[in-house]
């Protein structure tokens, strides 16, 4: 009954059906959430702030906060001055931030407000406290997705905070991207394996995965500190992960205090988390950790006890662009065959990137920017796959063509283990192959006749 | 009770007039105004009031003329149930871009709509304009007048510009909007005995619940709108002979319509709890002025309240005397929560909702016991401070107060859009215990700290 999809396609220029992609400001606040002590602001009307806390938290299972300028007809006439300076005033009087990270949307862009400008008048206004900082970015809907978003954010943050004081600290700056709380996490736990000191920014674990501890606590323990993002600056080198997320603030640090920007992808995989720690080696005391090359060892026999099921299994995988990359080029280590890779999201990198990757391998795999679940169901409908990898929004296409179908990404708003099991590094690696062998066995069990039903797998 | 987090947290002065309390002398609760600039206000926009309407009906097509995210998180997020077409559990939306915005926007939406028209062949239109639209200055009116004619369908703008207002707004837009289908279809076969029924929209199968019982007292449901809505049912509502509204702001105005227009008359019901449920049917039944009738439905209520009522009481057994907060998005849900909480031996001490009026809020004043807190258009440090101040065991609420009630180790009742059961109807308010119950009874709780403490502190039973 859900399938309102048909096979033959048509080209679309003017119509967006199913979308792989949000807008940009739901990840502008992913990202301020983040930071310790941040109270993350919408300017525009209260619709859209409703929108992304109740995204998020439908996605993390946790309160999420944010404040709005509630515009009204008014303020799109005249524009938002008046209420982001009532804002400001209103959000530190009685809910106290260390800062409030400002993102505009799609309104108050078109308008046009001149948010720097504002903010400086409500300092002088003294709507500001002494000692507090707001930030900003931009984050028009009508450009790029919630992954622009986030490293807009992320870039900003930087702009503003990072600071170089000229004393070299013995640290190393990681963007992780628009990961789970959980994969902040691991990736912390890998810096900290390899003896690495380690600035995360942004860090939402234990910010949206918070201990139930009988408390509400508007700003939870988590989150980059303010000094420490500050330090960034002193940094020894940065590693950002993830092209689309990642690599734009880590050269924007690069240009603005001369850290060294290593370009890396998401480190989902064997392959991609060799080299994020390799790269983290070489700011290690001793350059290795004992603990991680066990990992790395139990992850690689996993895959070589479960290769045979993967093989040249096709694959379609949907996604944010930085996952999508990782999550193919893990496929291919698997041994099987991701033959649709599609994002909702613009930029050539994507195309261009998996291109490299899978056409000396898979040739005739379908690679997309800028598509939707409809064009992929439709693909798959004339050219069917064995595994679905997508976030949420796969599960109509998965039971419909009765794929066994795996959640990966953002958002993910019927399962619960993103919440908690990173996807990234060795043990991510591991996590996702539990996740994607079951889900095959699972449709094997439901479906075979009897005689192929087997105890053993 | 006072807990060290709930003192250290305080009220934003601005808002001290939205907060009252049942029993108290004091100026009538502050509300039906603009949140204020800053404040994490669980309220949201014009848009979302005319999609949660509209959306419903299923033989529809649904587009959102706007950038990606108001179309992305408005996609199949309710449980509106169709019996039939999913249509509108698709996301179609314009997805508009930088030069879009700039040259605008009216080209792109007549040919989305040209192409959606195609493949899909529906009944209707509707096409909701973001925030944006009312910006840049789409007319979006003329485009779907355009593709009217071409389709010969009707292609309906919906004005839901989300900074318009609130989501009470957003309802009268998807009033006018619904109300251009009524009374373009034929009516000839409607009985004498026959209503609407406006404002609920099949969450977790409602409407079904509720059609269920009136088709049991021989009672022809010509329209649901919208819940499991179609097109075709809407357009011939106008030859019913009575209108049961439910959920105050939403359908109401269409309701007035109606009655000036078609001389049809409505009855402002509810369909939660024992109450509010038997009220509405005895109401249908004494505006149908059969004796008969009447005894027909004495006998449905008798009838589904026997067969509910023993395991009702054994909850209300173990519930006696627990402690509820409400915060809901209409005040007529409120009423009926008040009351439904009281059937199972709940007092409710906190309510609040985001867009009551003031004669609700005055009627929830006079309902309440003394003493509960009212509010309007609460944000989320409020309602903490306020459940641990009167120690509630139980949140009622939606998407964005569970993982608060949670943490504060409170059991939580989601009573919204995202609800899971059926809790409409006799059957609905057995489900509701249940639900209830089982969020408050859960040993869950007694690993958490509030709860812990409790058991610690609390004189034992069996210790004489
Ligand atoms: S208006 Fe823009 S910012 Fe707001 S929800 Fe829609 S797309 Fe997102
Ligand atoms: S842009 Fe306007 S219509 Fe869309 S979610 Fe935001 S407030 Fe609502």
């Amino acid at each position: 009954m859900l399938n309102g999809t048909t096979a033959e396609i048509a080209e679309r220029k003017a119509l967006r059906i199913n979308a792989a992609k949000t807008c940009q400001p739901i990840g502008a606040m992913y990202a301020s959430l983040g930071i310790h002590g941040c109270m993350p602001h919408s300017h525009g009307s209260q619709g859209c702030c409703s929108y992304h806390r109740s995204h998020l938290t439908r996605h993390f299972k946790e309160p999420v906060i944010a404040t709005t300028s509630s515009f009204t007809e008014g303020a799109s006439v005249f524009g938002g001055l008046a209420n982001l300076t009532q804002a400001l005033r209103n959000i530190f009087t009685i809910y106290n931030p260390d800062i409030v990270a400002v993102h505009t949307t799609c309104l108050s862009e078109v308008i046009g407000d001149d948010i720097p400008t504002i903010v400086k008048r409500a300092r002088e206004e003294g709507a500001i406290p002494e000692g507090k900082l707001v930030i900003h970015t931009n984050t028009p809907s009508f450009v790029g997705s919630h992954v622009t978003g986030f490293s807009n954010m992320v870039a900003s943050i930087i702009k503003y905070l990072a600071e170089k004081t000229g004393e070299a600290r013995n640290q190393v700056n990681v963007i992780p991207g628009f990961v789970e709380p959980a994969d902040m996490r691991e990736i912390k736990r890998i810096c900290a394996l390899l003896g690495v000191p380690a600035v995360v920014l942004p860090d939402t674990s234990a910010v949206l995965d918070g201990p139930l501890d009988g408390e509400y606590q508007m700003y939870p323990k988590g989150g980059t500190t303010i000094p420490a993002i500050k330090s960034m600056g002193d940094s020894l080198a940065t590693f950002a992960l993830g092209h689309f997320a990642s690599h734009g603030p880590a050269v924007s640090l690069e240009v603005k205090h001369q850290v060294p920007a290593g370009l890396l992808e998401l480190p989902i995989g064997v392959a991609a988390t060799d080299a994020f720690v390799q790269a983290l080696r070489a700011y290690s005391p001793s350059g290795v950790a004992e603990e991680l090359e066990t990992e790395r060892g139990r992850l690689v026999d996993m895959m070589s006890d479960m290769q045979q099921y993967f093989h040249e299994k096709r694959v379609a995988v949907a996604g944010d662009p930085d996952h999508v990359i990782a999550l193919v080029q893990f496929l291919l280590e698997l041994g099987a065959k991701p033959v649709y890779a599609i994002t909702g999201s613009r930029g050539n990198h994507f195309e261009t990137r998996l291109h490299e990757i899978l056409d000396p391998v898979v040739p005739d795999a379908i690679i997309k920017q800028s598509a939707d679940f409809f064009e992929l169901h439709q693909w798959i409908k004339n050219g069917p796959v064995d595994l679905l990898v997508a976030n949420t929004y796969g599960k109509h296409i998965a039971r419909v063509e009765n794929i066994p179908f795996v959640r990966v990404g953002f958002p993910i708003l019927d399962r619960v283990g993103h919440r908690f099991y990173p996807t990234v590094g060795y043990a991510g690696a591991i996590r996702l192959i539990d996740l994607m062998v079951n889900a095959l066995f699972d449709k094997k069990d439901r479906e075979c006749p009897e005689e192929w039903f087997e105890l053993v797998m | 009770m006072n807990s060290p987090a709930a003192a250290s947290i305080s009220i934003l002065p601005d808002r001290r007039d939205s907060i009252a309390r049942a029993g108290e002398a004091g100026n009538a609760v502050a509300c039906d105004r603009g949140s204020l600039a800053g404040s994490v206000t669980q309220r949201a926009c014009a848009f979302c009031g005319s999609r949660v309407v509209l959306y419903p009906i299923a033989d529809a097509l649904h587009l959102v003329h706007g950038p990606i995210g108001c179309a992305a998180y408005t996609w199949d997020i309710r449980g509106a149930q169709s019996s039939g077409p999913q249509l509108f559990r698709n996301s179609f939306s314009t997805d508009l871009q930088e030069m879009d915005v700039i040259y605008g926007g009216e080209k792109k939406l007549g040919r989305a709509l040209r192409e959606l028209i195609r493949r899909h062949q529906p009944k209707a239109a509707f096409v909701y304009s973001t925030c944006i639209v009312g910006l840049i200055g789409d007319d979006v009116s003329a485009v779907c007048r355009e593709l009217s004619a071409e389709f010969s369908i009707p292609v309906i703008p919906v004005a839901s510009e989300g900074f318009k207002g609130t989501k009470k707004d957003g309802y009268q837009a998807a009033c006018d909007a619904a109300y251009r289908l009524v009374g373009t279809g034929d009516t000839r076969d409607i009985s004498d005995r026959s209503i609407n029924l406006l404002g609920d929209f099949n969450i977790a199968g409602e409407s079904w619940i509720i059609r269920g019982y009136f088709e049991r007292l021989g009672i022809q449901v010509v329209a649901t709108l919208t819940g499991d809505g179609r097109v075709d049912d809407i357009r011939r509502c106008h030859g019913a002979k009575l209108n049961l509204v439910q959920c105050s702001g939403s359908m109401t105005s269409l309701a007035k319509r109606l009655e000036r227009d078609h001389g049809i008359p409505f009855q402002r019901v509810s369909f939660f709890g024992i109450e509010d449920m038997s009220a509405a049917l005895y109401g249908v039944a004494t505006f149908f002025e059969d004796p008969l009738l009447r005894e027909k439905t004495s006998e449905l209520v008798r009838e589904e309240i026997e067969r509910l009522m023993p395991e009702l009481r054994e909850i209300r057994t173990a519930l006696e005397g627990k402690k509820a907060a409400v915060y809901v998005g209409g005040a007529f849900k409120a009423f009926s929560l008040v009351r439904a909480l009281r059937t199972i031996g709940m007092r409710t001490a906190i309510v609040g909702t985001q867009t009551g009026d003031r004669d609700d809020y005055d009627q929830l004043r006079a309902m309440c016991e003394p003493g509960t807190l009212i509010v309007d258009d609460s944000n989320p440090l409020e309602l903490a401070k306020f459940c641990l101040e009167q120690d509630v065991d139980l949140f009622i609420g939606g998407v964005k107060e569970r993982p608060i009630a949670y943490k504060l180790g409170i059991g939580f009742c989601d009573h919204n859009h995202e609800r899971k059961e059926a809790l409409a109807g006799y059957v609905g308010m057995l489900n509701f215990a249940r639900e209830v119950y089982a969020s408050v009874m859960s040993p869950v709780w007694n690993y958490t700290p509030r709860r812990a403490l409790r058991l610690r502190t609390a004189p034992r039973e069996n210790e004489e």
